[in-house]
């Protein structure tokens, strides 16, 4: 049987990943009067931000089904 | 307040000269106090080490007992010895390094190409892989991959990490491009692992196992043999593996070192090679004009024979035992530029310090002795090994000083390393502890730190506290459920400190002169500080003396605030801000629906109760730890506070059926509830008087009774246990009061009434039906015996002659298809499975069948059966165990088949597949087990037991980890989760910010309640 490569990020479970611009970036450490820092963290090394491409000091926004909201909104800091 | 952030931490190991540095006194005598009862000069209690004796002052500090911390003292060692701790990296060492040299057995960078140019040189500085540098190692046969990256280490000297590792320097004008080595990447592998996990660690256990490999040491040897050099010679050395001319070929055979088809050759510096030929080793070296050969030394093995002796083992098997003192002659001879390897500093530690010769003596504070009631004194544990060692020592160097023979010698030193090795672990595998003269084992250093009553876990993560108190706990369901009854010996034992004032002076004095009568005082604390006791003699005058600014500690009363809490605290309703009652007695005493918070019984367990000392901390407990606070549980969003146990079986007895009371019942049945209106009656009987006339009676019914202690105007409709509950307009007009209207972790009226009327309302209802039902079971009476579980004889008999006959038919039946192999399977299962499951099913519908039967014969006036219905206690399952059959035991869901060869125990046959014999116990508990029902019980019991155990164990480590992991987490103002630094852990807390205790049933908005409230409103 021949193997077809599937991209992760079409899988159900995995949610939506994207890098956010720098406006956007500014946007949301001013909302939340933080530093850079102070995001939570994913490693550069996880297959989605490998499969999206965003490099570290990037921030990608998620968005995930929540049990309790919904959706929720997620944001981390690409680290190496 | 300025927060500041630990950079990190430390460690490192002290020296012999920092020791002596730190040391205020040498000791040399082993006595701690002399005849005239002051500590004896150089001795173990020694007056430059701190005082622990009042009115002495300290001979180093000059402070007084309290005032000085203590000094540190030391012993100089007779010979060194192994520091216990460090046994096992000590041999690690010692296998890493060589013999002769005390390097690291690991081989050095290598010479690979050298280049030149200003324009790579700027590349390098720019720490960036150009094309240039990329073509460059192409040529050179090194080939870049993409992912390579530079760093500069020092001046002059940089690196680059792709699969191998690469070291640039700047010598005499040309760039050379090393190979790391061994060494090289193991240091680098350190370096990245530095603050990161497994790291460093791990990247040195690498290294010293990989150190241990090497056989023989590649930077120094023995002479071989030496011959001139000549530039011919140099370039074949430079060249490298792939050319040996024959010229050295010949050098090397004729001095008998013929070497193989392709040794290798590396060039580590410009006048040093190294030739690995199969497993030899030649060192070459240049100097003056001569090719120096030497042979790599050969290393030995070398054996730890725990805990603390090394031995060497020679190419002949000899052995030869390492001496402390050699050990550490061979650790002194590690290069500091090696010691980075082990992932030490060498400036911080040493290895060789790791080798005892100074002792650092802990200072008399650290070790108090207790003077005992006799009078005489009792040191502690470690001044007695303090004097052990000092004992030994002097007599080592007694007997070394005299000659004694080698023998003597060694038989102190292993005496000295015993009582070392002892003072810091007396715990150690392999040695047999050193014991007090009663003959328990001393605590020793290690001891000290170590484990739940260590110093960590024991005195600094948690400790004991003043002002608190614990006891057995009892029932008082007489007391509000924010009440605790305190007993008085208790009450006056545990103060309040109050502040004099204008306008309590007078009362305060009236406290003072009741003297140690209950709510009197114990001490006050005059303007200068100084406190004084009350006692017999002084009361009276104290009272008078009483001025505003004193303090008085006064005894614990009625409607004090406390802490009250029982172990094991996980959640927070496990500690609880309650209102005292003093009462008589021994025991704290608690309502009894306050139970299930603090998951506690009565049948033994202890609490623990504090008594707040600041208006601060009262204002807090009031305000965030009352028990009227805590009623909804924010674990599910529902009250964990309610009616238990005989509140539900009284208030469903109450409101089952039609009853009616007249008034003097009904105002027994409210007793002590706070109701101003008793409502008009419902009707009246009619009661005939000596028969002539007849007077009209009033009468309350049941749900009138129950309705005066709910909230006016309360609507609410829910499913009960036995039908549908309507309550209008705080009248219950319908249905049964059970576990899910008024039971904890149920009770919907409780949730409604927190969320319609407060907490203080839900107080209150749950302080009235306690009482209500208290009263009212007491006066209807509630029992259940063994004559409870009595079924009438014909239901006896159909349930044994019908049910379990049948079944036992239908048992044998299948046993008998299963052995005339006409069972058949059932999809993804054997036969056997299958007739295993056929079995259990049919017993099993014959065991609820014989409940049904029972049940039939017991209705609801059946005590039993009310408990089961109402929800209070048991279940109907419990009542046929009882009543009709106890049923098949399992193990792990399996009927039981464990035990000898083919069956389960000797009183049946082998291969017997039938009920009795694999656990189903047919008769009930009323009739009796017989001995191997009443085994197989046991068997299934045991495994109930077994699993609670391991549960219990297993969730309770669970639930420390995930609390020392979570500790830290806040939820901030804006809905946030962070930690400490700020960090965000959730956007918002939950995703969605919502408090499960402050919604209904878990949902965010509950529309359907909405809806039937503004119904309501709208007089719909």
């Amino acid at each position: 049987m021949k193997k077809e490569k599937v991209s992760i990020l079409e899988h159900g479970l995995v949610p939506k990943h994207e890098i956010v611009g720098a406006e956007e970036i500014k946007e949301l450490l001013d909302k939340y009067k933080i530093k850079r820092e102070q995001l939570p963290k994913i490693k550069l090394s996880d297959p989605v931000i490998k499969e999206i491409k965003a490099d570290t000091g990037d921030v990608v926004k998620i968005r995930r089904q929540s049990r309790t909201a919904g959706k929720a909104l997620f944001y981390r800091l690409v680290i190496g | 307040m300025r927060t500041k952030r630990i950079k990190g931490i430390k460690f490192g190991l002290l020296s012999p000269k920092e020791i002596r540095k730190m040391s205020a006194s040498k000791i040399i005598t082993a006595d701690t106090y002399g005849e005239d009862g002051f500590p004896i000069e150089m001795g173990l209690v020694n007056q430059r080490i701190g005082v622990i004796d009042p009115g002495l002052r300290c001979k180093t500090c000059g402070g007084r007992m309290g005032e000085c911390p203590g000094h540190f003292g030391h012993i100089e060692l007779a010979a060194p010895v192994i520091h216990i701790g460090y046994a096992k990296l000590i041999y690690r060492m010692l296998s890493a390094t060589c013999r002769e040299c005390g390097r690291v057995l690991l081989k050095d960078a290598y010479f690979l190409f050298s280049v030149s140019g200003t324009e790579l040189e700027h590349d390098l500085k720019r720490e960036i892989i150009t094309e240039k540098w990329r073509k460059e190692f192409g040529d050179n046969g090194f080939p870049l991959s993409t992912n390579a990256s530079i760093t500069k280490e020092k001046n002059d000297e940089w690196t680059i990490t792709d699969k191998e590792l690469f070291i640039i320097r700047k010598e005499t004008g040309n760039l050379n491009v090393y190979d790391a080595g061994e060494k090289g990447r193991f240091l680098n592998d350190i370096e990245l692992g530095k603050g990161k996990q497994p790291g460093v660690g791990e990247a040195v256990k690498r290294m010293f196992k990989e150190a241990a490999k090497h056989t023989v040491c590649s930077h120094c040897g023995d002479h071989l043999f030496d011959f001139a050099s000549n530039a011919r010679l140099e370039n074949s050395l430079n060249k490298g593996e792939d050319v040996i001319s024959k010229e050295l070929r010949r050098k090397f055979a004729t001095e008998g070192h013929a070497l193989s088809k392709n040794p290798s050759i590396k060039k580590e510096t410009d006048n040093k090679w190294l030739i690995t030929d199969k497993d030899k080793r030649y060192i070459v070296k240049k100097g003056n004009g001569k090719l120096t050969v030497d042979c790599g030394t050969p290393q030995r093995v070398i054996k730890f024979d725990k805990p603390s002796t090394y031995i060497e083992i020679d190419e002949k098997e000899r052995k030869r035992r390492l001496m402390p003192s050699d050990v550490r002659e061979r650790l002194e001879k590690i290069p500091d530029e090696d010691i980075a390897l082990f992932g030490m500093n060498p400036k911080s530690a040493r290895p060789e310090w790791m080798i005892l010769t100074v002792l650092p003596v802990p200072p008399v504070t650290a070790r108090p002795s207790i003077t005992l009631e006799s009078g005489q004194r009792s040191e502690d544990d470690l001044t007695h090994k303090l004097v052990d060692i000092i004992r030994i020592n002097h007599r080592f160097m007694d007997n070394r000083a005299a000659g004694a023979p080698q023998l003597i010698i060694e038989d102190l030193w292993e005496l000295l390393q015993y009582h070392i090795s002892t003072y810091l672990d007396n715990e150690i595998a392999g040695i047999p502890p050193a014991r007090h003269r009663s003959g328990r084992p001393l605590k020793t250093m290690t001891q000290r730190l170590k484990g739940k009553e260590g110093r960590f876990r024991g005195s600094l993560s948690g400790k004991r506290v003043n002002f608190s108190a614990r006891t057995v706990i009892s029932p008082a369901p007489d007391i509000d459920i924010d009440e605790v009854g305190v007993p008085e010996a208790i009450a006056k034992e545990l103060t309040v400190n109050v502040n004099v004032t204008e306008r309590n002076i007078d009362l305060l004095k009236e406290t003072v002169k009741r003297e140690n009568k209950h709510p009197g005082a114990n001490y006050v604390r005059r303007a200068d500080g100084k406190k004084v006791k009350i006692t017999e003699t002084n009361y009276e005058t104290l009272a008078e003396e009483l001025e505003i600014g004193w303090k008085v500690e006064r005894h614990l009363r009625d409607r004090d605030i406390v802490l009250f809490n029982r172990q094991p605290s996980l959640h927070r309703m496990s500690i609880m801000a309650h209102y005292v009652r003093v009462m008589p007695g021994k025991t704290f005493r608690l309502n009894p629906t306050v139970c299930p918070p603090y998951n506690a019984d009565y049948d033994g367990d202890e609490m623990n109760l504090h008594v707040l000392q600041t208006e601060e901390a009262r204002a807090e407990a009031k305000i965030l730890m009352a028990v009227q606070r805590n009623i909804i549980s924010p674990r599910f969003g529902r009250p964990i506070i309610g009616g238990i146990h005989d509140h539900v079986s009284s208030l469903f007895l109450l409101t089952y059926g039609e009853k009616k009371f007249d008034r003097e019942e009904t105002l027994e049945i409210l007793k002590g509830i706070d109701i101003d209106d008793l409502r008009a009656p419902a009707g009246t009987f009619r009661s005939e008087v000596s028969g002539l006339r007849s007077v009209d009676i009033p009468y309350w019914t049941a749900k009138q009774i129950f309705s005066m202690i709910l909230p006016a105007g309360l609507n609410l409709q829910f499913q009960g246990k036995v039908g549908g509950v309507t309550i209008r307009d705080g009248n219950l007009e319908s249905g049964v009061i059970d576990e899910i209207a008024v039971g904890s972790f149920k009770g919907k009226i409780i949730d409604r009434i927190v969320r319609q009327y407060g907490e203080e309302a839900a107080k209150k209802f749950i302080n009235d039906l306690a009482r209500l039902a208290t009263n009212y079971i007491l006066r209807a009476g509630f029992s259940f015996g063994i004559s409870d579980e009595d079924i009438p004889r014909e239901g006896e008999q159909q349930i044994r002659e019908e049910t379990m006959r049948e079944a036992e038919h239908k048992v044998d039946e299948l046993i008998r298809a299963y052995e005339a192999e006409e069972l058949e399977a059932l999809p993804g299962r054997t036969v056997e499975e299958t007739l295993e499951l056929r079995i259990m099913e049919t017993l099993g519908r014959a065991r609820d069948e014989a409940g049904g039967i029972a049940e039939r014969y017991l209705g609801i006036e059946n005590a039993g059966v009310l408990m089961a219905k109402s929800g209070a206690r048991g279940s109907l399952l419990n009542l046929t165990q009882m009543a009709a059959c106890v049923g098949q035991q399992s193990v792990r869901g399996e009927r039981i088949k464990r035990g000898y060869r083919g069956r389960t125990l000797p009183h049946f046959k082998p291969a017997d597949r039938s009920a009795k014999a694999h656990g189903f116990v047919r008769p009930s508990f009323k009739e009796g087990l017989s001995p191997t029902e009443y085994f197989f019980h046991a068997v299934g019991g045991r495994e109930a037991l077994v699993d609670t155990a391991v549960r219990t164990s297993q969730s309770g480590y669970f639930q420390r980890r995930l609390i020392n992991a979570l500790l830290d987490l806040e939820v901030k103002d804006d809905e946030t989760v962070r930690e400490t630094r700020g960090t965000i852990v959730q956007f918002k807390y939950g995703e969605d910010g919502v408090d499960p205790s402050a919604c209904e049933y878990g949902k965010v908005v509950d529309i359907d309640e909405i809806i039937k409230d503004v119904m309501a409103g709208t007089g719909a």
